[in-house]
C-alpha cells in the first residue's frame, strides 16, 4: 500500500507546526507536500519586529530546506494554490502544477485589512505582515521623515515601533477612543498612550481617515472625517486581519458570514478529508489571531488524520503579555465589564506609571479579567488563577499591589497549580509535563527547555517554569547544592569567609585547607578574585598567576584570533588633548584598530602578546595606567559634563566621577562593576543602568544601586536620597564590600539583589543602619584594598622576569605566524575565519 | 610503545623558565607546542598550541585544571577542555590536540615527537 499523501497549503507558522508534528510522530509515515506563495519557508511572525533591531530573515526562520529534505517533506515555494478539486482530490497551482491528495490541510493564514480609503494604494502605503512587507517599509523609510500607522491595536503599535526604529517621526492614528481597544480598558489604554507619547510617538485617537491625498509639506496628507488632517511621507495600515479564505470560498467550502473557513472540533471543514487550521479557520464563529491556538489546531488536525479522535479543539485563551514600544502590557480574560455583577480592584501609580486592574466575579472568588500596564509581574499568577478557575485568595487586592513577589502575593505557590495548568502557551507545555521531565532527569532549565520546549517561544513563562522546576526538584528530594565545583564543597560566600577569617593568602593554602585536586576554570578565578579583593596582591605573582582567567593572565582582553585589546583608564571619561594624541600615536605605531567604548574610553585592538609591554611602556610614560578592562573589577565611572559647563548641571559630576574611579579602581569583585554619575536629573550619564548610579539633586546625591545594561537590563533602585559626598563614600564602601563578600561568582549586583533575602530594605538595614554590625569591618576592608592598589601594568613593565612571559615563544624571538589581517574602513581587522557555525562556549556549571 | 631510536630530544628551555601551574609556548621543529608545568604533581605535559575550535595559536595561554583525576587545559577562547596526557577533547570526541613527549634532563626541558 502506498503512503497516504498529505498536502499542506501555506507554510506559515501554523502550517509548519503541522508538518513538525508529523515529523516528530514516529508512529506515522506520510508523503507530505507543502505549497507556499511566499519565497521563504516558515518564519516567526511573532518576532517580526526584531527584523528592525537587526535580526535577519535567517534569524527569524523556524525551519530550513535541509530540515524538510532530511525528513522527506516536499516543498514548493513561490507557487500559489489557485484551485481545489474536491471531486478528484487534487490541487492546482498558479504555475499549472496539479497534485493529488488523500488529506488536504489549509493553513492559508490571514491578510492585513486595508480600509477602503481613497488613495490607499500609493507607493509608500504598506502593510505589516511578511518579511517582504518589512523590507518594503525599510526601503520607504530611507526617503521618509514622517510615518503614520493607521490602527492602534497590538500590531499597529508594533508597526509604530518599527517606524521609531527607522528613525522617523511616528504617528499612530486610531479610530477607537483608545489604544489596544480590544485588550485594554480605559485606564490601561490611557496610561499606555501616555507612556508611548513620552517616547515621542504621537497618538491620535477617534480619527477616521477619509482620504489620502498629496501633501503640502510631506508626501501625503491624511484627511480625517472631523476636518483635521495629518501629513506624512509613508503609511502603514494595521487595521486588523482577515482570514485568507479566498481559495476555500471559490472552491465551495463552507465559509462564515464574516469570512473564515468553518471548522468543527477536529478542524474538519465542510468537505471530507479537508482540514483548516490557524488564522484562516473559523471555529464557533471565532477567528483566533494568535499563534498558540493555531498550534493547538495543528496538533488536533494531525491527530485526526492519524485516526485519533480523542484530541479536540475547544477554543483557546486569548490572554496576551507583551512589550510594545518598550512598555509592558498584559491582558487576561474579559476586561470590558460585560460580565454581570463583576467588581474590580484598580491600582494606579501615576508616578511610576503603572496601571493594574483586576476584575473579579460577583462572589469575589474568581478572576474575570485583568489589565496590566507598566508592570506585568503579576501576569503569571493571575493567568494561572484564571485558566484553572482557581479560587482567589481572601484578599485579592494583594495580587496587584506593588513590590510583592508573585508567590507571596497570591499565597499561591506553584505547588498549588493542578498538573493540567498550561505553563507555556507557545508550546502548550503543562505543569504535568514539566513534572514528568524533571522526574526523567531534567534538573536544569536548559535540560528542561531541550526536552519540553518550555520557554523557548516568547520566553514569557520562564520564571514560572523555573519555579515549577525548583519546586519539583525539592519535591523529589534533590538537594540544591551550592558547591562551587568538584574541588571545593563550599559556596563562593563560604569561600570568602574562609579566606577572610583564616587569612588565607594563596590558592595552595586554600587547596590544602579545604579543597581537592588541581582546581578548575570555576574555582581558580573565583578564589583568585577573592584573594585580590581582600589582600590585593599583584595578580601575576607566581602564586596567583594560575588563577587568572584568559584576560587577566596577560592583562589584556583576548580577541578571537588570540591578539589582545588595550584599554587605558580614562577616569570619568575626561582626557586632555595631549593624552588623546598619545593614544592616536600609539595606535598608529602598532596599527591597532581603534574604537570608543560605551564606558567613555578608547579600546585599541589587535596587539600581539609581545607588543603588549611595548605599548604599555609608552602609555605609562605618557601618564596612563591600566583600565582593568580585562578584570572582573571596577571598570568605568561614566559621567555627564556636569555643572562646570552644562547650563542645567547641579553638581560637578566629572570631578566626582574621577574621584570615585580613582578610589575604587582595580577593585576585584564577583563580576565587573560600573558606575555612573549624572549632574542633574536629566541623567545624561545613564547612571540608573549601572551597579552604582549617582544623580545630583539640589540637596546632594541620590544613590541608585544594582542596575545594569547587558543581556537582561535592569534599572537601579533608589537606595538613598540627598546624600552628602562623605555619606555617599561611606555607603559605597560598605555596599561594594558587602557585595564582594556575599555574591555568587559571576553574579552581577542586579541578580545579587534579586536573590538577597529581604531585598532592598534588608540591604538598607545592613548598609545604612548597620544591622549586622559589620559596617566598620567592611570599611576597613575597603581601606586595606585601596591602600594596596597598584597599576598592574606599571609593576609588570618594571619586572624583567614577568616581561619574559609576554614573548610568544619561550625559546625564540619569533612571533605567531598564523595571524592575518584585512583592511576595512581604513583600519585593521583579523581576517574572517571560515567556520560553518558559531563556536559554542563551554560553560561549567554544577 | 615509544621508540626513542629515530628521534632525538630537543632542549627547549630551563625548567625554571616554565610558569608554575600554567602554560608556556615553545617553538619545536617549526611547530608551536604548549608546555604545561603542574607544580603540585611535578608533571610536565606538551600538546599542540593550535586551538582547533578557535583556530588560533593560544592553547599555552589556557588554564590548567583537573576533573576526576585527569589533568586538562581549557582553551582560553571558548573553554573546551583537553586531556593533557592524551590530547583528547572532553567536549567533542572528534577533536584532540597532538601530544609530544617531554622530559627534564639536567633542569633542561626537552621535547620529542611521539612516534
Amino acid at each position: 500500500m502506498s503512503k497516504q499523501r498529505i498536502i499542506v497549503v501555506g507554510n506559515g507558522m501554523v502550517g509548519h507546526k503541522f508538518i513538525d508534528v508529523i515529523i516528530n510522530d514516529k508512529s506515522v509515515d506520510y508523503e507530505v507536500i507543502t505549497f507556499s506563495e511566499e519565497s521563504r519557508l516558515a518564519y516567526d511572525r511573532v518576532q517580526l519586529s526584531y527584523f528592525f533591531s537587526g535580526k535577519s530573515a535567517a534569524d527569524l526562520a523556524l525551519t530550513d530546506e535541509n530540515y524538510y529534505q532530511e525528513n522527506g517533506i516536499n516543498f514548493v515555494l513561490n507557487d500559489k494554490v489557485v484551485e481545489l478539486d474536491f471531486a478528484n482530490k487534487q490541487v492546482l497551482t498558479h504555475s499549472g502544477r496539479r497534485e493529488r491528495y488523500d488529506k488536504l490541510v489549509l493553513a492559508t493564514g490571514s491578510f492585513p485589512f486595508v480600509p477602503p480609503i481613497p488613495g490607499n494604494d500609493q507607493p509608500h502605503c504598506h502593510v505589516y505582515r511578511t518579511i517582504d512587507d518589512l523590507e518594503a517599509i525599510s526601503e520607504s523609510g530611507k526617503t521618509s521623515k514622517v510615518g503614520v500607522v493607521i490602527g492602534g491595536g497590538l500590531l499597529g503599535l508594533e508597526a509604530g515601533n518599527a517606524l521609531v526604529n527607522l528613525g522617523l517621526e511616528t504617528h499612530i492614528v486610531e479610530f477607537a477612543p483608545r489604544l489596544m481597544a480590544v485588550q485594554l480598558d480605559e485606564g490601561g489604554g490611557a496610561l499606555l498612550r501616555r507612556k508611548i507619547e513620552d517616547l515621542g510617538v504621537k497618538v491620535h485617537t477617534e480619527k477616521a481617515t477619509s482620504e489620502i491625498v498629496d501633501g503640502e509639506f510631506c508626501r501625503y496628507r491624511l484627511n480625517f472625517a472631523d476636518g483635521s488632517f495629518l501629513e506624512t511621507d509613508m503609511i502603514i495600515f494595521s487595521a486588523g486581519i482577515r482570514p485568507q479564505d479566498e481559495l476555500a470560498r471559490s472552491s465551495g467550502l463552507s465559509i462564515g458570514e464574516r469570512g473564515g473557513i468553518v471548522i468543527d472540533n477536529h478542524c474538519q471543514t465542510s468537505v471530507e478529508d479537508v482540514y483548516a487550521i490557524g488564522e484562516c479557520a473559523l471555529w464557533n464563529n471565532f477567528i483566533f489571531g494568535l499563534v498558540a491556538p493555531g498550534y493547538q489546531m495543528a496538533k488536533v488536525a494531525a491527530a485526526h488524520i492519524k485516526g485519533d479522535t480523542s484530541l479536540v479543539f475547544t477554543g483557546a485563551d486569548m490572554s496576551t503579555k507583551l512589550k510594545l514600544l518598550g512598555v509592558d502590557v498584559a491582558s487576561i480574560g474579559e476586561v470590558h465589564g460585560r460580565t454581570p455583577g463583576a467588581k474590580s480592584y484598580t491600582y494606579h501609580d501615576e508616578i511610576e506609571q503603572v496601571y493594574k486592574r483586576l476584575t473579579v466575579s460577583a462572589d469575589g472568588k474568581k478572576v474575570i479579567g485583568v489589565v496590566l500596564v507598566g508592570d506585568v509581574d503579576a501576569y503569571g499568577t493571575l493567568l494561572q488563577l484564571k485558566l484553572n478557575n482557581m479560587d482567589l485568595p481572601t484578599n485579592p487586592s494583594m495580587l496587584i499591589l506593588p513590590n510583592v513577589g508573585d508567590e507571596q502575593a497570591a499565597g499561591l505557590g506553584v505547588d498549588a497549580l493542578p498538573d493540567s495548568a498550561a505553563i507555556c502557551s507557545c508550546f502548550d507545555v503543562t505543569k504535568g509535563e514539566i513534572k514528568d521531565a524533571v522526574a526523567a532527569g531534567c534538573t536544569s532549565m536548559s535540560a528542561l527547555k531541550a526536552s519540553t520546549n518550555v520557554s523557548t517561544g516568547c520566553g514569557g513563562c520562564s520564571s514560572l517554569a523555573k519555579q515549577v522546576l525548583d519546586c519539583e526538584l525539592a519535591n523529589l528530594g534533590f538537594e540544591v547544592k551550592n558547591d562551587i565545583c568538584e574541588h571545593f564543597a563550599y559556596s563562593r560566600h563560604e569561600l570568602v569567609d574562609i579566606i577572610r577569617v583564616k587569612k588565607i593568602k594563596t590558592f595552595d593554602e586554600m587547596l590544602e585547607h579545604c579543597g581537592t585536586g588541581l582546581g578548575c576554570e570555576v574555582c581558580k578565578p573565583a578564589v583568585g578574585s577573592i584573594l585580590a579583593s581582600y589582600w590585593n596582591d599583584y595578580v601575576l605573582e607566581d602564586a596567583h598567576i594560575e588563577l587568572q582567567d584568559t584576560n587577566d593572565i596577560y592583562l589584556g582582553n583576548m580577541q578571537k584570533d588570540g591578539t589582545y585589546s588595550v584599554v587605558p583608564r580614562i577616569a570619568g571619561g575626561e582626557i586632555t588633548p595631549d593624552k588623546l594624541i598619545v593614544l592616536g600615536e600609539v595606535a598608529k605605531e602598532f596599527d591597532l584598530y581603534t574604537k570608543l567604548t560605551g564606558g567613555q574610553r578608547v579600546d585599541m585592538f589587535g596587539a600581539q602578546l609581545h607588543e603588549l609591554p611595548l605599548i604599555w611602556k609608552k602609555l605609562i610614560d605618557a601618564g596612563f595606567e591600566t583600565g582593568h578592562a580585562y578584570g572582573k573589577s571596577l571598570r568605568t565611572v561614566k559621567s555627564c559634563v556636569g555643572s562646570t559647563w552644562c547650563r542645567f548641571g547641579l553638581k560637578d559630576s566629572v570631578a566626582f566621577a574621577i574621584d570615585i574611579e580613582n578610589r575604587y579602581k582595580g577593585l576585584r569583585s564577583p563580576h565587573k562593576i560600573k558606575f555612573g554619575v549624572s549632574g542633574c536629573t536629566r541623567e545624561c550619564a545613564e547612571a540608573q543602568t549601572k551597579d552604582v548610579g549617582l544623580i545630583a539633586t539640589d540637596k546632594g546625591w541620590n544613590m541608585y544601586v544594582c542596575g545594569n545594561g547587558g543581556m537582561r537590563p535592569r534599572h537601579g533602585d533608589l537606595f538613598a536620597s540627598d546624600l552628602s559626598d562623605e555619606q555617599l563614600q561611606t555607603y559605597t564602601d560598605r555596599f561594594l564590600m558587602f557585595y564582594i563578600r556575599t555574591a555568587d561568582r559571576l553574579q552581577r549586583t542586579s541578580v545579587w539583589l534579586e536573590n538577597l533575602e529581604g531585598g532592598l530594605d534588608y540591604l538598607r538595614e545592613v548598609i545604612i543602619d548597620d544591622k549586622l554590625n559589620i559596617a566598620s569591618e567592611l570599611e576597613a576592608e575597603m581601606a586595606e584594598n585601596i591602600k594596596n592598589y597598584q597599576c598592574e601594568w606599571k609593576t609588570t613593565i618594571e619586572n624583567p622576569a614577568k616581561l619574559k612571559r609576554f614573548n610568544h615563544f619561550v625559546n625564540s624571538a619569533d612571533i605567531d605566524n598564523n595571524l592575518s589581517f584585512v583592511k576595512q574602513r581604513e583600519q585593521r581587522f583579523p581576517t574572517p575565519k571560515v567556520t560553518a557555525e558559531p563556536i559554542k562556549i563551554i560553560e561549567l556549571t554544577e | 610503545m615509544q621508540t626513542q631510536i629515530n628521534s632525538e630530544w630537543t632542549t627547549i628551555c630551563k625548567k625554571n623558565e616554565l610558569s608554575p601551574n600554567a602554560g608556556t609556548c615553545a617553538q619545536f621543529k617549526n611547530q608551536q607546542v604548549a608546555i604545561f608545568f603542574c607544580k603540585r604533581s611535578d608533571n610536565i605535559y606538551a600538546v599542540a598550541n593550535f586551538d582547533p575550535f578557535g583556530q588560533a595559536n593560544v592553547m599555552s595561554r589556557g588554564m590548567m585544571g583537573s576533573t576526576e583525576g585527569k589533568t586538562y587545559v581549557a582553551s582560553p577562547l571558548y573553554k573546551q577542555r583537553f586531556d593533557l596526557r592524551t590530547g583528547q577533547c572532553f567536549e567533542s570526541a572528534e577533536h584532540s590536540l597532538k601530544t609530544y613527549a617531554v622530559r627534564v634532563a639536567n633542569e633542561n626541558v626537552q621535547l620529542k615527537e611521539v612516534s
